[in-house]
């Protein structure tokens, strides 16, 4: 009898223990599975929202107007018709703020009741007017043309260069712009801290004194280990002005700023997981060469290097993996401007930066907030895919 | 050796030795500087008092202990689950695909970035489960961030048991839960505490993941229970440095925020390495 109790109670365990080293599965799936809930309602939402309307009149040669087009009409980039398909004749924009300006409150009605006749109204008599106002005043035997809703396309998503979420009518959601910034970020950092990871793994895992290796490796943890807010803030009050005196920039946020905080940041991954690769090279490996004659330095590039290559672009792969996440440090140093970057002296703006600065702001299940989890599928994609690739180019232990 | 290829090679050598040195440098000009700047703002009123006068005075208390329930509450989930994980990964597991496609996920979950967890939070805690902005929901968040972490030193806390001290133990004819729970388990132990200690220097320094779980931009009152949003260290020196009402006035505070969350990291990588060293001792004495 006890001896049976027994036996239930260690297969309750395993259950246990079995159902823990689940979890990370599970969160993982489900992180997938909440991200692109969210994310993909995106390609199902319209630039214009639900709630209002594009109006014109009804013999406008125009029948659809894309996001881009909409968002140059109400900036008044676009000033004529025949620049989106129509007729030579200049855009008269109306809003519903501006009702005002047409008719006074007695010919509105106390409770707007006339509203949506007046706007009818309005637009039969302007045959050049483009009118954006709430669903809710659209008259029942309405004489214009109502312009289709168009769904925000994959190639506009990823394609458009203007990301501006919160404009009105049309909501621009081009995160061009914002990939760019990531890459634009990423590569300077490294660019900056490959070269120096490599070779100060070189040297901790090969010259160093073994003494010396155990001075450095804790110094290199620690740096792994100061949160990201302090390297944006010592980046901020430290990189930011110097970049901004050394080129005589206007403000020193730019491009430059993250990737030097970002190579800082990277640096202890690259070299932990370089220096490890490097020191699983056999002993007889190395011994053989220099036995044959070669020098320290020849058995470093000939024989260490290329023995552990793999561990070695592991490395790189998570240190770049590491930099395309960062969030908070590169928010705080890059100035956050979204627009295509040109040279490293410019403000950018990442992908990360964009989702932490708007997502407090964007209203819950909006197309805001949608497009933001967009943007952390992409994310999450970018560095699961690395992640993957490391799990199967980085060799097992060996011990 | 040619005596010219002893020079190249004592040239590249002392290069690479000085390029490493300079990162010590970086590191040291970073502890530095925010030591420096922010010593003098630290005081026992700068710890235990309210913020103040648009943040520009008075103290960080509330961010404080909101840091420290965060920590209490992520560790609370992630401990457990991540020590029970390990067991399970390095004692019952074989190497098969089963232990590979977990292991790929556990490394793949920490490899995330910080701020789709915090997307991932808000998506699930927040709004589906409807926990609110709270500590729960940052804390479980912050928690399974640093899961990966935990199993990882676990699973290699156990594999350094001897082997030799299993069987022992299988040939004096105990079960292998027992073994695992008397023999395994207080060997590994100190090892695993390093994991532990490590998730908190992790979680105390997070923002991106608390951003939009739990942290508040200002409230100056403590938290009364776990579905209470609260302020956060690294979350309140964000606020300091870009988005407070004068952020030249608040930039003193915003050095003693920064020195506290170093501390903070300083004390528990120190003690993460001093077990480990003392730990490491043990084993070989064996």
């Amino acid at each position: 009898m006890k001896r049976r109790m027994r036996k239930i109670l260690e297969k309750i365990t395993e259950g246990i223990l079995f159902s823990s080293s689940t979890v990370t599965s599970l969160a993982v799936l489900l992180i997938i599975l909440f991200l692109f809930r969210e994310g993909l309602g995106i390609f199902t939402s319209t630039s214009v929202d639900r709630n209002n309307v594009l109006a014109v009149h009804s013999l406008n040669p125009v029948n659809e107007l894309t996001t881009q087009q909409i968002g140059g009409i109400f900036n008044r980039d676009i000033l004529y018709w025949d620049e989106v398909g129509g007729t030579h004749d200049s855009i008269i924009l109306f809003t519903i703020n501006e009702i005002g300006n047409y008719y006074n409150e007695e010919e509105l009605g106390t409770d707007f009741e006339f509203l949506p006749q007046k706007i009818d109204e309005l637009i039969s008599h302007q045959p050049n007017m483009i009118a954006y106002f709430p669903n809710l005043y659209l008259a029942g035997n309405f004489h214009g043309k109502v312009l289709p809703h168009n769904k925000i396309g994959i190639s506009e998503f990823f394609a458009g260069k203007s990301w501006y979420p919160t404009s009105e009518p049309a909501a621009q959601f081009g995160i061009l712009t914002l990939i760019l910034g990531t890459l634009w970020v990423t590569l300077g950092a490294i660019l900056i801290a490959l070269p120096i990871g490599l070779v100060t793994a070189i040297y901790i895992g090969e010259v160093a004194h073994p003494r010396m290796r155990s001075f450095f490796k804790p110094l290199i943890e620690l740096l792994a280990g100061i949160p990201s807010v302090v390297y944006g803030f010592f980046g901020l009050v430290i990189i930011v002005p110097m970049i901004q005196k050394t080129f005589n920039l206007a403000v020193g946020e730019t491009a430059l700023a993250g990737s030097i905080v970002l190579a800082i940041m990277a640096l202890p991954v690259i070299i932990t997981i370089a220096e490890d690769a490097i020191r699983t090279t056999p002993v007889s490996l190395r011994e053989a060469s220099l036995a044959l004659g070669a020098s320290h330095w020849q058995t470093i590039i000939r024989v260490i290097l290329p023995y552990s290559r793999s561990g070695i672009i592991a490395a790189f792969i998570l240190g770049i993996g590491r930099a395309i996440g960062e969030t908070m440090a590169v928010l705080m140093v890059t100035g956050n401007a979204a627009m295509i970057p040109t040279t490293f002296l410019e403000p950018v703006r990442t992908i990360p930066a964009t989702i932490a600065a708007e997502l407090g702001e964007a209203p819950y299940g909006g197309t805001h907030f949608k497009a933001l989890f967009a943007l952390g599928i992409i994310l999450f994609i970018i560095t699961f895919a690395f992640n993957t690739m490391v799990e199967f180019i980085r060799p097992r232990k060996s011990k | 050796m040619k005596p010219g290829k002893r020079l190249s090679q004592f040239i590249v050598f002392n290069l690479f030795g000085l390029i490493s040195y300079l990162i010590v440098v970086i590191l040291f000009i970073i502890l530095g500087f925010i030591f420096i700047r922010g010593f003098s703002v630290i005081s026992w009123s700068f710890l235990s008092a309210m913020p103040a006068e648009g943040m520009t005075g008075g103290g960080i208390l509330p961010a404080i202990i909101g840091t420290g329930c965060l920590v209490v509450g992520s560790i609370l989930f992630a401990f457990p689950v991540g020590v029970l994980s390990g067991i399970y990964m390095n004692e019952y597991l074989k190497e098969n695909w089963f232990k590979k496609f977990i292991r790929m996920m556990t490394n793949n979950l920490a490899g995330i970035p910080s701020i789709v967890f915090g997307l991932f939070g808000m998506a699930l805690f927040v709004n589906q489960l409807k926990f609110g902005d709270s500590i729960l929901a940052g804390s479980l968040t912050l928690g399974l961030m640093v899961l990966p972490v935990i199993i990882r030193t676990t699973e290699e806390s156990l594999k350094a048991v001897d082997t030799s001290l299993r069987e022992g133990s299988y040939a004096l004819g105990a079960s292998k839960l027992y073994t695992i729970r008397r023999v395994v388990l207080p060997i590994a132990f100190p090892n695993i505490i390093t994991g532990l200690i490590l998730s908190v220097s992790r979680v105390s320094g997070e923002t991106a993941p608390i951003l939009f779980t739990v942290a508040a931009y200002f409230l100056p009152k403590l938290p009364s229970g776990i579905f209470d949003q609260v302020m956060a260290l690294p979350y309140h020196l964000y606020v300091l440095t870009t988005s407070g009402t004068n952020i030249e006035e608040s930039r003193p505070m915003a050095y003693g925020t920064a020195l506290v969350l170093i501390v903070i990291v300083l004390i528990v990588n120190m003690i993460a390495n001093a077990i480990r060293r003392s730990y490491r001792k043990k084993l070989k004495l064996r």
